[in-house]
């Protein structure tokens, strides 16, 4: 019994330490791939046009998604603060909650949780299409550089265009949450901004923008190196798009936690409080 | 002046560190020459093919192409020296968001950024033209084009820069006889135009490879059992290469 229990946590421990090898080896690729793009769009030729079109379809094709969501995610926060500020009558208060929250939290989450899953997943499939259909292959024996090439500017796109369509959820969400506020449950207009302008600062929407360029730089990452290292034809493209999007989300919400932490360090280490 | 384009010198292959691909092959391919390379499938062929392209590095050996020995050279130094090859991808590997005529500009946008965009655009419609692609379809996208009509701007493709060396990945796989014989016939008035341009042919097509290529190789067990002319495989005793051919020629 005591031979078998022994030998059965030898089986666990062993896949353990197997699982944690391979998650660093995994990481360490992951690293090494993104350096080495970025690193090659340094070198000529620059691709100017690539990035823009990437940006075209990371940014503006997400506005839309991303006003929906922003506004509704206003309107639905909003309402749930008043109902629970409202027991403590603290209605004044639902303004500035709902803003320090869009700006610090979930402008930079939400966003980078949609546009992982519309612009990383898209990215992830694309790459392993053409993997799969020789595309990349013939690139390569073209002589034209597939990371400087296909990499690097889907990975400049994201870290651009996540801190500029966080900016638009932040925004869209607050018309959102003025509506409901002023509109819908009839508190007044100029104390809804007045305590918005006491509480929020500038420092805060930085926080939410930074944390959305390190958001997208996670998913352009994750996507873009399972879509390049995909293997087995159509299977392998639906495996890779979906790990790539499911490590990107997971991912976003556990950096998120780090990155508040690590904001809250560097505010106590300038003396400045969180 | 080299007599060989490729030269493989007891080249080895393993991914898994196990199991050789590649076991000791030697093989020249001399320059001008249209080279067919045949096989029992998983013998070696299309990894072989990637190791002279520089895809994939070998366990050990050394591979030359035109004098050069690739597997000394680094990243960026056989990115460049890529620049020497034209391949035909089985399935073409067209850029399925760009036309055709995009397709075939684009390694002269890459890399004869001297020429003007019109100059681009008039060399692409000649490698077009010459493949015998109309011109009614040089706006349409791959997956608007016939399967034929893919291979043809592959080639163009392939073609557009002027390549040293032409590499067939089995070019007529999956195709109709009509459409094999014709894309054969386009490869041989291919090599034939191109004056001095060494081709190199994967395939499992043997009519095919007796027909249009100079010389023939053919893969067992990662290594080369037979190199020689077409005739040569037709006279030879070895057991195996008469097998293949006999059953191969009869098949077909």
């Amino acid at each position: 019994m005591i031979q078998k229990i022994a030998g059965w946590m030898d089986h666990v421990l062993l896949g353990f330490w197997k699982s944690f090898f391979e998650f660093a080896r995994e990481l360490g690729d992951i690293i090494l791939f993104a350096t080495s793009s970025i690193r090659l769009s340094f070198a000529k030729p620059y691709r100017w046009t690539e990035m823009v079109r990437h940006m075209e379809f990371v940014g503006n094709q997400s506005i839309g998604i991303i006003t929906l969501t922003g506004l509704f995610t206003g309107l639905a926060l909003s309402f749930q603060i008043y109902l629970g500020f409202k027991l403590v009558n603290a209605v004044n208060l639902v303004g500035p909650t709902v803003a320090l929250g869009i700006a610090r939290e979930l402008g930079p989450v939400l966003t980078g949780l949609i546009v992982a899953a519309r612009a990383g997943g898209a990215m992830a499939a694309r790459l392993g299409t053409m993997r799969v259909n020789e595309q990349i292959d013939a690139l390569d024996v073209m002589g034209v550089n597939t990371k400087q090439y296909l990499i690097a500017p889907r990975l400049y796109a994201a870290v651009i265009c996540m801190p500029l369509l966080t900016a638009v959820f932040d925004f869209v969400a607050m018309v959102g949450s003025w509506f409901l506020v002023v509109h819908l449950v009839s508190l007044d207009e100029a104390i809804f901004f007045d305590k918005i302008r006491q509480t929020l600062e500038v420092r805060h929407i930085n926080e939410g923008l930074f944390k959305a360029m390190v958001f997208g730089l996670v998913f352009s990452v994750v996507c873009t190196y399972r879509g390049f290292n995909t293997t087995g034809g159509a299977k392998g493209v639906g495996e890779a798009t979906n790990r790539g999007v499911v490590v990107s989300m997971v991912m976003i919400i556990i950096l998120d936690y780090f990155l508040t932490n690590f904001i809250r360090v560097y505010y106590s280490l300038i003396g400045i409080p969180a | 002046m080299i007599e060989n384009a490729i030269s493989l010198k007891d080249v080895w292959k393993t991914f898994d560190g196990k199991e050789y691909i590649l076991k000791g092959m030697n093989l020249d391919i001399k320059k001008g020459s249209l080279t067919a390379i045949i096989g029992f499938s998983g013998t070696g062929k299309s990894v072989m093919l990637k190791h002279i392209l520089g895809l994939f590095p070998p366990s050990r050996g050394s591979i030359e192409v035109l004098g050069h020995n690739i597997t000394q050279f680094d990243k960026n130094q056989l990115t460049a020296f890529r620049r020497n090859f034209g391949v035909l991808f089985q399935g073409a590997a067209l850029f399925d968001d760009m036309t055709v005529l995009e397709n075939v500009c684009f390694p002269l946008f890459e890399h004869r950024r001297d020429l003007k965009k019109e100059t681009v655009f008039e060399i692409a419609t000649r490698k077009l033209k010459q493949v015998g692609l109309e011109e009614k379809h040089f706006q349409k996208l791959p997956s608007q084009i016939s399967g034929g009509m893919q291979k043809r701007t592959g080639l163009a493709r392939a073609l557009a820069l002027d390549p040293e060396i032409l590499f067939y990945d089995e070019p007529t796989t999956g195709l109709d006889p009509i459409l094999t014989e014709m894309v054969d016939n386009l490869i041989l008035e291919t090599h034939k135009a191109g004056q001095g341009t060494t081709s190199v042919m994967v395939s499992h097509d043997l009519h095919a490879a007796f027909r249009i290529a100079d010389y023939v190789a053919m893969l067992n067990a990662g290594q080369v059992l037979l190199y020689g002319t077409p005739e040569d495989f037709f006279k030879t005793d070895i057991e195996l290469v008469k097998k293949f051919v006999d059953k191969g020629m009869r098949h077909q």
